[in-house]
């Protein structure tokens, strides 16, 4: 396609109607594959050009100029090329406009970062669609700060609006922010409220970065909002995304701007602290000669031998612990961190003076509180409870799950008490090792591989992560393929660790109300006794425990919160692991019946992208169990 | 073959708490007995009789606040304490008396035992924390009147002074000050212009305690962490690290030089009294008598050398008196 330039006015109009048809139909790659790069290269620096392209798209037919704004948008390599292709098409047609501020921002999610990035720069190129750009800022703030948007939409959208809110802050000039300082201090104040209530992690993560960006655009001066968080590749795309480049190119500043002003920063600051400890290196004293006679030699020292390094210790016997532990006195730091740190080994070694005090002892370390700064604190006690409650586990467990219904205990103690159940319950249904003691490496309980089954490893290995992410703890050991065969430990206790927390699921506390605020821990609960039902396969109770998580399934399987219905779906893989499908089919028919029904509602229309995708999993499981088991002669 | 450490010459029981500081005053002519002041956690400070090993007298003049520091300002009759009621007094200890003279309201709520050095006859320079988090201030006893205020330039971040100790190189020259901070260095200040004249990073900790030998310009520096830190004053009055000696439990007290400079005495918080040779830190002795950190240590000042002793106070309420090195 060539014009003949210069002096003749020619209609451009049916080219228009032209790249319009081909782009509904679809094609626009083809053919805005070749218009793209042309234009780009004759509207550099040519303004006839220019104005030929902007007519050229104005008058496409409002039918079509979706499709050709789309088009446009996503193939033009840079904001200012898109800018010089488009002109005030925004400002001009109304389509147009609706298409670039509403549809590719709020109602769609699927583009690129960088074709966010030309849309955005395209807007805040002229003084005439900056108005545009701060209306678009307004309403994607009105989102990102709207409660129910954050609960119920999807995370990839919540990613979109949040990567849209950065590029258009960066854009954004001083008087501009200063005319909409108070609406944008309002909405993250509300937006950041709703994400941190979020039970998944990356939603909260979202909310703090992006609010972290806002605090930084409105105060200039003074301190800003600073969120602990881990640093990721997300995170870091994000904050990338505040930084403009000046040749606006597409490609996001590297992080390395962050890094390399941290790391000038430092300089200055060791050079001066160098500079007043003059010299650092030792002066060479000047009686070095052996030939000098010392005075020192007069004094003849005396036996050093028994200097050596003081070591508090720790007490032998278990109620010695339980004094220490308990004591007020304040002078007994010492003694009272060397204990913590010896506490899980006594335990270990003395099963029997443990099962004597078991419940107190328990009692002390769900309550015991950090006194002085010992490292890995937390770790200790977990230990120590988890040696505990395997050593004793029937009055342990009693004791353990009575208290996660009472009153006054904090979120983050009722959450230890699900941790330490399932820490214990893996170690018990994990088989010993002979000759070795089993405690030597505690840190590596190994799940085992169920023996069998033709279903892919995908199941196995989603409840293997879902257990290493639950536990957040060390690496899981290899997995043994030979295993001394011995007595399953937890098929005696499985019942007392799972019953009672499902028992009083419904009942609200004054301080405690899982069905309303506290569905974190709900969420935690769900997946402990997802947890609890898997390593209870080969245990007597197991058949009891899938009927009574089926039902606990089914009374919540319409729950808003998708970290609790993540769980749900891991219970129900779970209980199609652990339950041999023989018990299933003859005792729980109908009620399969109707958790498939749900799954496939879940696969198709739940909003959340995990759930989906554990439903799917959760009903081909199901197909592959029921297709084995009459593949078996019976 | 080496000797076990020796055992110490007597332990002075009766405080009834931990003791915070101590300070000798045995240098006076026959008759006078020589006496050991102590200062303790629960307010008193204890004169004990050093013939009898028993306590002379009790004085209670700080409200019960722990007493952290004791000196005699020239002879005992003139008692100097310094105690958490933010108050430093001044006692008139002569023919029996147990009055407090005056007192001095420091607003200090930290531990930084305050320093004295005699100018003349009669007339003191005190240096002590002042209620600024990061300043010195002298004083000029027994007048009180403020000689000068110590403060680090801004944005320094010293922290609190954590110990002090003024000299002078000779009787009439310039009184120059050295202050162990929070932060882990040391800085020379000069007293009569009132600035700092060089700092030195000691140590990574808060330096805890610090003495000088104005003799050979070398002082010694210890801290919470497991390094005693020796630096030497230049021409030039500049501070330069000389060397550092690693100890086998972190924490020090105390340090303090014996006079005739050929030992010094660490009190540590593994419970021992570590002595060294003062010209190459050579470890001599590690005494082991406290079953609980040791919280000062002081040289007493007799001037017959034989009757040298060292005295030790601790947390677990005791003071032990040690004839160490005495025959050198």
């Amino acid at each position: 396609v060539c014009f003949i330039p210069g002096g003749l006015d020619c209609s451009i109009s049916f080219v228009s109607h032209v790249l319009g048809k081909v782009c509904i139909h679809g094609r626009q790659k083809e053919i805005l594959g070749v218009f793209v790069p042309r234009l780009t290269d004759l509207t550099k620096s040519d303004c006839v050009w220019q104005r030929i392209c902007w007519r050229l798209v104005e008058c496409v037919p409002d039918r079509w100029m979706e499709a050709v704004v789309l088009g446009f948008v996503q193939r033009a390599p840079g904001a200012d090329v898109l800018s010089r292709l488009l002109g005030n098409l925004v400002m001009k047609n109304k389509k147009a406009q609706f298409v670039v501020t509403q549809k590719m921002l709020l109602l769609q999610y699927g583009h690129t970062t960088a074709v966010l990035q030309n849309l955005l720069g395209y807007l805040s190129l002229d003084s005439r669609r900056r108005t545009l750009l701060l209306r678009v800022l307004q309403e994607l703030l009105e989102t990102w700060s709207s409660s129910s948007a954050v609960k119920h939409s999807p995370a990839e959208q919540q990613l979109y609006i949040s990567k849209a809110i950065l590029i258009c802050l960066s854009h954004l000039k001083e008087p501009e922010i200063e005319s909409c300082r108070q609406e944008l201090l309002t909405s993250m104040m509300a937006g950041v409220k709703c994400h941190l209530d979020s039970s998944l992690p990356q939603l909260r993560r979202l909310g703090m970065v992006v609010a972290e960006a806002i605090s930084l655009k409105i105060n200039t001066e003074g301190p800003v909002l600073k969120f602990e968080y881990e640093e990721e590749d997300e995170t870091r795309e994000l904050k990338s995304l505040l930084v403009q480049t000046p040749s606006f190119c597409v490609v996001p500043s590297l992080p390395d701007d962050d890094r390399s002003e941290k790391a000038g920063a430092a300089l200055p600051l060791v050079l001066e602290s160098s500079e007043k400890s003059h010299t650092a290196a030792p002066v060479m004293p000047d009686e070095e000669s052996d030939a000098e006679l010392d005075s020192d030699d007069d004094l003849i020292p005396y036996d050093m031998s028994e200097d050596k390094e003081l070591k508090i210790k720790a007490p032998v016997y278990i109620r010695d612990c339980i004094e220490v532990l308990t004591g007020s006195r304040a002078e007994d730091v010492d003694k009272w961190e060397a204990t913590v740190k010896a506490l899980e080994s006594l335990v270990r070694k003395n099963p029997a003076a443990t099962r004597e005090v078991s419940v107190e002892l328990a009692k002390i370390l769900l309550h015991l509180e950090e006194k002085t700064c010992i490292e890995g604190f937390v770790e200790l006690r977990q230990r120590a409870q988890v040696a505990v409650l395997t050593t004793d586990p029937i009055p342990v467990a009693k004791y353990l799950t009575s208290q996660f219904y009472s009153l006054n205990y904090s979120l983050r103690q009722r959450m230890d008490i699900l941790d330490v159940l399932v820490l214990a319950a893996q170690e018990l249904s994990c088989p010993k090792f002979h000759g070795k003691t089993k405690h030597s490496g505690a840190q590596k309980p190994c799940i085992q591989l169920l023996p069998g089954s033709d279903t892919s490893k995908g199941w196995r290995r989603i409840v293997d992560e879902r257990i290493k992410s639950k536990t957040r703890r060390f690496d899981m050991g290899q997995s043994r393929v030979e295993l001394a065969s011995c007595p399953n430990e937890f098929n005696s206790v499985a019942g007392y660790f799972f019953f009672p927390l499902i028992e009083h699921f419904d009942r609200p506390l004054t301080t405690f109300d899982l069905l309303g605020e506290d569905h974190l821990v709900l969420g935690r609960l769900v997946h402990t006794l997802a947890i609890l039902m898997y390593l209870a396969v080969n245990t007597v109770a197991v058949t009891a425990m899938g009927k009574a998580l089926l039902e606990f399934v089914w009374a919540l399987r319409f729950h808003t919160d998708s970290y609790v219905r993540q769980g749900l779906l891991s219970c129900i893989s779970s209980l199609l692991l652990s339950v041999p499908m023989e018990r299933i089919l003859a005792d729980m028919t109908e009620e399969l019946l109707e958790t498939q029904s749900w799954l496939g509602d879940v696969m198709e229309k739940d909003p959340d992208g995990d759930c989906r995708r554990l439903a799917l999993q959760n009903l081909l499981l199901m197909e592959n169990l029921k297709k084995k088991l009459e593949a078996v002669p019976s | 073959m080496a000797l076990p450490p020796p055992d110490p010459q007597f332990v002075l029981r009766g405080t009834s708490a931990p003791v915070h500081t101590l300070h000798f005053s045995c240098g006076g002519p026959e008759p006078d007995i020589p006496l050991l002041f102590s200062g303790s956690e629960n307010g008193l400070i204890h004169v004990w009789n050093l013939k009898t090993h028993r306590v002379d007298t009790a004085l209670d003049g700080h409200g019960r606040k722990s007493v952290y520091c004791v000196e005699t300002m020239g002879g005992k009759d003139r008692l100097l304490s310094q105690g958490r009621d933010q108050r430093i007094c001044l006692w008139d200890l002569a023919e029996g008396r147990t009055s407090v003279t005056d007192s001095v309201f420091t607003e200090h709520v930290g531990f930084c035992r305050c320093s004295l050095l005699k100018v003349a006859q009669g007339r003191w320079l005190m240096a002590m924390a002042a209620r600024s988090l990061e300043e010195v201030q002298i004083l000029e006893l027994p007048s009180k009147t403020s000689v000068c205020t110590l403060k680090p330039e801004v944005g320094a971040k010293l922290g609190m002074p954590m110990c002090l100790k003024l000299w002078q190189l000779s009787c009439g020259s310039q009184p120059v000050l050295l202050a162990g901070y929070e932060d882990g260095s040391v800085v020379l200040w000069n007293v009569s212009m009132g600035k700092a004249l060089s700092q030195l990073i000691c140590h990574q900790e808060p330096v805890m305690s610090l003495d000088f030998d104005s003799e050979k310009a070398k002082g010694i520096s210890g801290s919470s962490e497991k390094v005693l830190s020796i630096w030497s004053l230049n021409e030039q009055q500049n501070l330069q690290v000389y060397k550092t000696h690693k100890l086998v439990n972190a924490g020090i007290s105390d340090i303090t030089i014996r006079p005739d400079k050929k030992i010094l005495a660490t009190a540590g918080w593994d419970h021992r009294i570590r002595i060294f040779g003062w010209k190459k830190l050579k470890p001599l002795a590690v005494l082991d008598y406290h079953t609980a950190t040791v919280h000062c240590v002081s040289f007493s000042d007799h001037s017959n050398p034989q009757e040298r002793l060292l005295a030790a106070g601790s947390k677990d309420q005791r003071i032990s008196v040690w004839s160490i090195y005495a025959q050198t």
